[in-house]
């Protein structure tokens, strides 16, 4: 069925809809948040929270503004980063020093390399340089603008552009491989 | 338009991970609509970074678990609203109870000082009485002494005779009003079933003429009695004789007797 008539009918509160959609994306959100909250029972819970808000303002979503994805991925970014703001978190994971989540996730990757519904991380990032990391974790995980990544990351505006864009056409090589 | 060059600017990248502006996300959108490829392209990217996110993914927790949410989130929206309505109801009651025990406390206290009132008016009644009956006593002994101190009266001591020596009386006699105050103070308590008698006595002929009877002996706190005397007495007895009197004096029970001198 096609993405756009899902999205239609879960905006209608068509349950059967929004369970296709949380089979659809429930997982690669709970990812993004895990990699910003480093916790992985807290970032379940935040993503039903997520997904619960998602449901409960349906409404809100216009197709002319993004991708749906891209809209839950806001949503849930935005909750990931209040959640780790929030005094509760910071003093009960001041320990948890991982800037990028390649740090984190590799224990993660040793553990559930055979899965077969998940690509393995390490094989998404093979031939990636370091920047392609960070670019695309601070462009698709954290939230940040093009302009606020050239400023972290001290390069080019235009460059974060490019970059972003060969960092991507790799993974989908990878994502292929 | 350039596709391939539009597509190479890396602005569909961009795109998907919703860093562009609102018009910027509208042109992309209409371009993605117009041009199949581009549309293409942005699901190949999206496809790409749903694989990075999911690869990082510690797992859900199902749509069970959602639906349970919106069965709960359903049943509780009003419940919010009325658990704060229950916290000012908890509040209203709590200000109610202490309000009612206030007014309990103050209608006890207000009915003690009732009970009180009633209690010192009773007592005041009691005070008014006695004060009452104290003027009255009071009255009724400046009369009697008003009385005795007549210039009419004549006061005759009756002495006791030989039945009961240590008795006593007095008779003040007012012959102007014809009458005869006997004191009775120093005579003992008549037995029951026995009354004394007062007689005016003619000596000459000992004609004996009853006055009249001293009841109510022990009753009387003043123990005087007023009797009317029209005779022309010589002297005055006092007999013990049974209960209602007699038609002449027992001698024999002659308590007191005493001439009148004058």
């Amino acid at each position: 069925m096609d993405l756009e008539v899902i999205v239609q009918q879960f905006q209608k509160k068509d349950t059967a809809a929004f369970e296709k959609l949380y089979q659809m994306y429930s997982g690669n959100i709970c990812g993004v948040i895990n990699t910003i909250v480093k916790d992985t029972d807290v970032a379940e819970e935040i993503c039903q929270v997520v997904f619960m808000e998602v449901w409960n303002n349906s409404e809100l979503y216009n197709v002319s503004q993004g991708r749906f994805f891209t809209w839950i991925l806001n949503i849930a970014r935005n909750a990931a980063i209040d959640k780790i703001r929030s005094k509760s978190h910071k003093t009960s994971k001041v320990n948890l020093s991982a800037d990028y989540f390649v740090g984190i996730l590799e224990s993660k990757e040793d553990s559930e390399s055979g899965k077969e519904d998940t690509m393995g991380f390490k094989k998404l990032l093979v031939n990636l340089k370091e920047k392609c990391v960070e670019i695309i974790e601070l462009l698709y995980f954290k939230g940040l603008t093009q302009k606020e990544v050239s400023i972290e990351l001290d390069i080019p505006l235009g460059t974060v552009k490019t970059w972003n864009r060969s960092c991507i056409s790799q993974i989908r090589t990878n994502v292929t491989l | 338009m350039n596709i391939k060059e539009y597509i190479a600017s890396g602005i569909l990248e961009l795109y998907v991970a919703g860093t562009l502006s609102n018009l910027e996300n509208l042109e992309v959108y209409l371009n993605s609509e117009k041009y199949p490829e581009v549309k293409n392209e942005i699901e190949a990217i999206e496809a790409s970074v749903l694989s990075l996110s999911k690869s990082v993914s510690p797992g859900t927790k199902g749509f069970d678990d959602i639906q349970n949410r919106i069965a709960s989130a359903g049943e509780t929206t009003t419940e919010p609203v009325a658990n704060k309505v229950s916290w000012t109801a908890y509040l209203g009651w709590a200000v109610s109870l202490i309000f009612m025990a206030g007014l309990i406390w103050l209608y006890q206290q207000n009915s003690q000082l009732i009970s009180n009132i009633e209690m010192v008016s009773i007592e005041n009644i009691t005070l008014e009485q006695q004060i009452a009956d104290s003027e009255i006593s009071l009255e009724k002994k400046e009369d009697l002494l008003n009385t005795i101190r007549d210039r009419n009266i004549t006061v005759i001591a009756l002495g006791g005779q030989t039945v009961s020596p240590t008795s006593y009386a007095k008779a003040y006699w007012n012959k102007h009003e014809k009458k005869v105050f006997i004191d009775t103070k120093g005579l003992p308590e008549p037995p029951d079933g026995f009354v004394y008698q007062v007689w005016s006595l003619k000596m000459d002929m000992l004609t004996p003429t009853s006055l009249g009877l001293l009841t109510d002996l022990i009753e009387d706190e003043n123990k005087i009695f007023t009797l009317t005397n029209p005779n022309e007495s010589e002297a005055f007895g006092i007999t013990l004789e049974p209960a209602g009197g007699s038609e002449t004096p027992n001698l024999e029970k002659l308590y007191t007797l005493g001439m009148a001198t004058s």
